[in-house]
């Protein structure tokens, strides 16, 4: 190790929110925590320059190849920021109303969870992976159990606490084993002494395969795939709506993107045709599968809203995951841009239910009764997000859902494609369930719904993005493939 | 070609839903008035085109009127790519007539208006896009996009079971179209270098597939395209989507929507997969056959007048897929396009029909009516009319379908086929008897003057959109000539295809 190289420039963004996350704290509280507005403003116009810094400022390996700002992590970090600047956006009238004493640690923690997942994104090695991560899921535990007064909401936060410091202990324990047999903890050269381990040894030993094993476990339980779903759904459903949605896009896409960062770049090695009986692939295969019957099918069975998107996402990491298993720069741009379509549909969908919940205090799906003719613009937004989720063209959903599967039957993988498939029509009754509750049945046709111009502004923007990345894909999916070509796949 | 007529038949629509949209919602007039002016464009841009088609490109099977391929997504080598040919052009022309035709029917739709006309015209959308797409992405979005205004058409205007029919109708179509996804992936990936392009696929498929996955593709395909059809056991959705839809959508799904199935056959998977055709010949000719035979009987057994025009469907799409059997005889496949056409004139005009009668007694019972002939003068000789053509009355377009399809199907050579093509012609006589019943009990007989001395005879909106059908039925009964001389270039050059 001859210099240790400073570049500091590469993260100015994530320094920046970091800053601004304090920056936002302390106006709220010197400001007597009186103007509930400005405070969120404030927040999003932080994420939104973080954005433009980040713009200026990627590209390039400092910290002795630790943070790598490359095109992939860039990639992420736009998933990321976006998936904040909508939680913070539908979160103002929570802010005003409920959390009013803490909505500067309220948005601040959004803040350093971001950060978290920027550093996560960008890391090219298992210890700042594993910080990263850390920092990202311990502001959520706060976040989950944001009302201190509700029952659902300490048990979730306390749920979420219990859950993720396991997986953390499991994930680190698989990390330490893989450290032990590649002696290093550089993802590049694990990928080349695993390499050479194979070439001398022919073969890997139970050892290897632990570490494998565990540190799928710990990142799953991240990613809430089967069969380690089972806190997500209760998880969500307490949660504060706005932090719902962005554990179910910002953290998944995290742990997304520390799955490919360890496997298909670290551990491309188990790929090869020789290692077929130890591929991580099948093992994730089958986890996808079972996340997308399991996820889908359960989902049709729930009454609240928010349990029931939470049982969807389970079900749409699953499909994401059949990019991730096809190995290839196809498979890795389909998982970059589901994700990106994912955000606005999944965010708008949780914007929308955060809407009605802090007019109607009701998630019940049942409650939806009619609003089509109370509030036509927030059901056609509601509908259009699900029709998304559901994947009817020509809305973004669809064109991610294409994508996959083709990355799929790419690989070889007819049995998984044709399942994800069969699920999604599932997914289309639970989906169209809440649309027919909203246009097919009367209800309460006095019910008056004014959204404040910030929610506004997250729903003008997932109804946009899904519309025109629907139809015009092409500029994402440049980027996701720029992006996936990092890991130069077949 | 200078003027994209083919865009401008898909968009126009999409156009006036879009324009729709900042119309004041409490304007009734306006939102009609402003929606038939935008189906009624595309219906004189189809009219013009298969004038123009007829009379310039019908001598040869090219595809004509071409746009694209433009780029559109270039890492799936999906395109922009439109044209038509002897099979679309008919289809052009049903949809352009048909749309106009329900969407002025629908000017008594009293309830969230503005919604369902919006709803309409991106149906209208959808449904030209599926008849001129010649790229497999393009066609597969144009299949599913109409699904959602279907959905909410049936789901927020249709009668008393709509929510079921409604996401029946969705879940069913949804489910097929996932198989016709997974057909399309593997053709794309088994095409070197890939390409998603129709044409092209349809010369070099039958080159790269090897037997097992031309059978693969071929079922896949076949699964979604005959939900639509819809081919008997996949009928199930049908009459509950049927009976449920305001009368104007019963129009379109019996008048287009289940041409798509048919259409979606002809044009990709019997040229594609010429082995799998052969292969499957039969069974397809028998699933035709239970179809026509399975539909007349349960019309017979109906006692809701909609729900008999609903099966009979059923019946009579069978009759298509008896001669898409018959791959071997340009005949055949003539009968098929015949039978397509006059279905969607007689079906659509009999679901009018059905439905200004219900708008006046509020009940499609066929028992409860009885010598409507002496009340409704009118009214009774149009349902007679359609019931004529419906049954295959010489004269009328249904003849000369049923016709070309028997005699298509007895002469293909194909064996078997002269005993399923016997047995198919009972179905002749059974829609005859359960359509001369339907006449019989409702129409003649005594009247009912206490319960329906009340009823008004056929108005004159209602009129002018039934007499345009009528006209068409019997014209193409006495001259079948211009419609077969328009596909018969493409038809020849489609049986040579599936004769590889």
């Amino acid at each position: 190790m001859e210099t240790f190289d400073y570049n500091l420039k590469l993260i100015i963004p994530e320094m920046f929110l970091f800053v601004w996350a304090l920056v936002v704290i302390v106006f709220d509280i010197s400001s007597k925590r009186r103007n509930s507005d400005s405070v969120g403003y404030l927040t999003m116009a932080g994420l939104a320059i973080t954005a433009v810094l980040l713009y200026n400022f990627h590209g390039g390996i400092s910290f002795n190849n630790m943070f790598s700002s490359d095109i992939l992590a860039l990639f992420f970090k736009v998933i990321f920021l976006g998936s904040a600047f909508m939680a913070v956006g539908s979160s103002f009238g929570l802010a005003s109303d409920k959390i009013k004493n803490h909505r500067g640690e309220y948005y601040g923690l959004i803040l350093f969870s971001t950060v978290g997942m920027m550093f996560l994104s960008s890391s090219n090695e298992l210890i700042s992976l594993y910080v990263g991560l850390e920092l990202t899921t311990i502001p959520l535990f706060v976040l989950a159990a944001f009302y201190k007064d509700k029952k659902t909401s300490v048990e979730a936060g306390m749920k979420y606490l219990i859950v993720g410091a396991f997986s953390s202990a499991v994930l680190l324990y698989g990390l330490s084993l893989l450290y032990g047999f590649t002696g290093t903890t550089d993802l590049t050269m694990i990928k080349i002494n695993l390499s050479l381990l194979f070439l001398s040894a022919g073969k890997i030993g139970p050892g290897l395969i632990l570490a494998i094993v565990m540190i799928i476990a710990g990142i799953s339980f991240k990613l809430a795939l089967v069969p380690f779903h089972m806190w997500a759904p209760d998880v969500y459903q307490g949660a504060p709506t706005p932090i719902t949605a962005f554990l179910s896009v910002g953290s998944k896409a995290a742990g997304v993107v520390a799955f490919a960062r360890i496997f298909v770049h670290g551990l491309i090695a188990f790929v090869d045709p020789v290692m077929k009986p130890l591929d991580w692939g099948i093992i994730v295969a089958v986890m996808a599968a079972a996340a997308m019957v399991v996820g889908n099918i359960t989902a049709l069975r729930q009454h609240n809203i928010k349990r029931m998107l939470a049982y969807s996402s389970i079900a749409q990491v699953g499909y994401l995951m059949i990019g991730m298993v096809a190995v290839s720069e196809l498979g890795i741009a389909s998982v970059g841009f589901y994700m990106f379509m994912y955000l606005f549909a999944n965010m708008g969908a949780f914007a929308v239910a955060t809407i009605f919940e802090d007019k109607t205090g009701s998630s019940s799906i049942s409650s939806y009764k009619g609003l089509s003719k109370s509030a036509p613009a927030l059901s056609a937004c509601m509908a259009i997000f699900l029709l998304s989720l559901t994947g009817i063209p020509p809305l973004g959903g669809f064109a991610a859902k294409y994508i996959v599967f083709a990355a799929g039957i790419q690989a070889g993988y007819y049995w998984l494609v044709i399942l994800g498939l069969l699920t999604s029509v599932v997914a289309l009754y639970y989906y169209a369930n809440v649309i027919k509750t909203m246009y097919f049945s009367d209800g309460n046709s006095d019910l008056k719904i004014n959204i404040h111009p910030a929610a506004r502004l997250v729903l003008v923007i997932g109804v946009i993005g899904v519309i025109i990345f629907g139809i015009y894909p092409e500029p994402i999916l440049n980027f996701a493939m720029e992006s996936a070509a990092l890991f130069a796949l077949p | 070609m200078d003027f994209p007529v083919l865009s401008y038949l898909i968009f126009i629509p999409l156009i006036g839903a879009v324009f729709l949209l900042f119309l004041p919602k409490d304007k009734f007039g306006l939102i009609r008035w402003t929606s038939a002016f935008f189906s009624f464009v595309p219906m004189v841009l189809s009219f013009w085109l298969t004038y123009d088609y007829f009379f310039n490109f019908s001598q040869t099977a090219d595809f004509y009127y071409m746009e694209g391929p433009l780029s559109w997504i270039s890492l799936l080598n999906a395109n922009y790519f439109l044209g038509v040919d002897g099979i679309s052009v008919p289809m052009l022309f049903l949809t352009g007539l048909l749309s106009f035709i329900s969407i002025v029917a629908s000017f008594n739709i009293a309830v969230r208006v503005k919604e369902y006309f919006i709803f309409f015209l991106l149906l209208e959308t959808g449904m030209m896009g599926v008849f001129c797409a010649l790229d497999f992405f393009l066609f597969y979005v144009f299949w599913e996009v109409m699904l959602v205004p279907m959905y909410f058409l049936i789901g927020i205007w249709g009668g008393p079971r709509k929510e079921y029919a409604a996401i029946k109708f969705f879940l069913y179509t949804l489910f097929g179209s996932i198989f016709m996804l997974v057909a399309i992936l593997v053709l794309y990936f088994s095409s070197d270098p890939h390409t998603l392009n129709i044409l092209e696929l349809i010369q070099t498929a039958p080159g790269f597939l090897t037997h097992g996955l031309q059978l693969f593709c071929f079922v896949f395909f076949f699964i979604a395209f005959a939900i639509k059809v819809p081919v008997w056991p996949f009928h199930t959705w049908l009459p509950d989507a049927h009976v449920q839809a305001p009368t104007a959508v019963s129009v379109i799904l019996a008048g287009v929507l289940l041409k798509m199935g048919t259409y979606g056959m002809l044009r990709i998977s019997w040229p594609m997969l010429p082995e799998a055709t052969r292969y499957f010949a039969i069974p397809i000719a028998i699933l035709g056959l239970i179809g026509i035979i399975y539909g007349a009987l349960v019309s017979m057994a109906q006692t809701d007048l909609k729900k008999l025009v609903a099966y009979s469907s059923v019946s009579h799409m069978g009759y298509c897929m008896l001669s898409l059997g018959a791959f071997s005889s340009v005949t055949a496949i003539t009968g098929c396009m015949f039978q397509m056409v006059s279905h969607g004139l007689i079906t659509g005009a009999l679901f009018l029909l059905v439905g200004v009668l219900y708008d006046r007694a509020h009940t499609r019972e066929i028992a409860a009516f009885g010598g409507l002939g002496a009340k409704l003068p009118i009214y009774t000789g149009l349902m007679v009319l359609f019931s004529m053509a419906s049954l295959g009355l010489p004269g009328m377009s249904g003849f000369v379908s049923e016709f070309m399809v028997f005699i298509g199907a007895f002469g293909s050579g194909i064996p078997h086929f002269q005993l399923i093509t016997a047995l198919a012609v009972l179905g002749v006589v059974l829609t005859a008897g359960y359509m001369l019943r339907m006449v019989q009990r409702m129409l003649l007989g005594e009247f009912n003057k206490e319960k329906w001395g009340g009823l008004t005879e056929i108005n004159t909106r209602e009129l002018i959109i039934v007499s345009p059908l009528a006209l068409l039925t019997i014209a193409i009964g006495f001259f079948p000539a211009p419609l077969s001389d328009l596909m018969e270039a493409t038809i020849t050059n489609l049986v040579q295809l599936m004769a590889r």
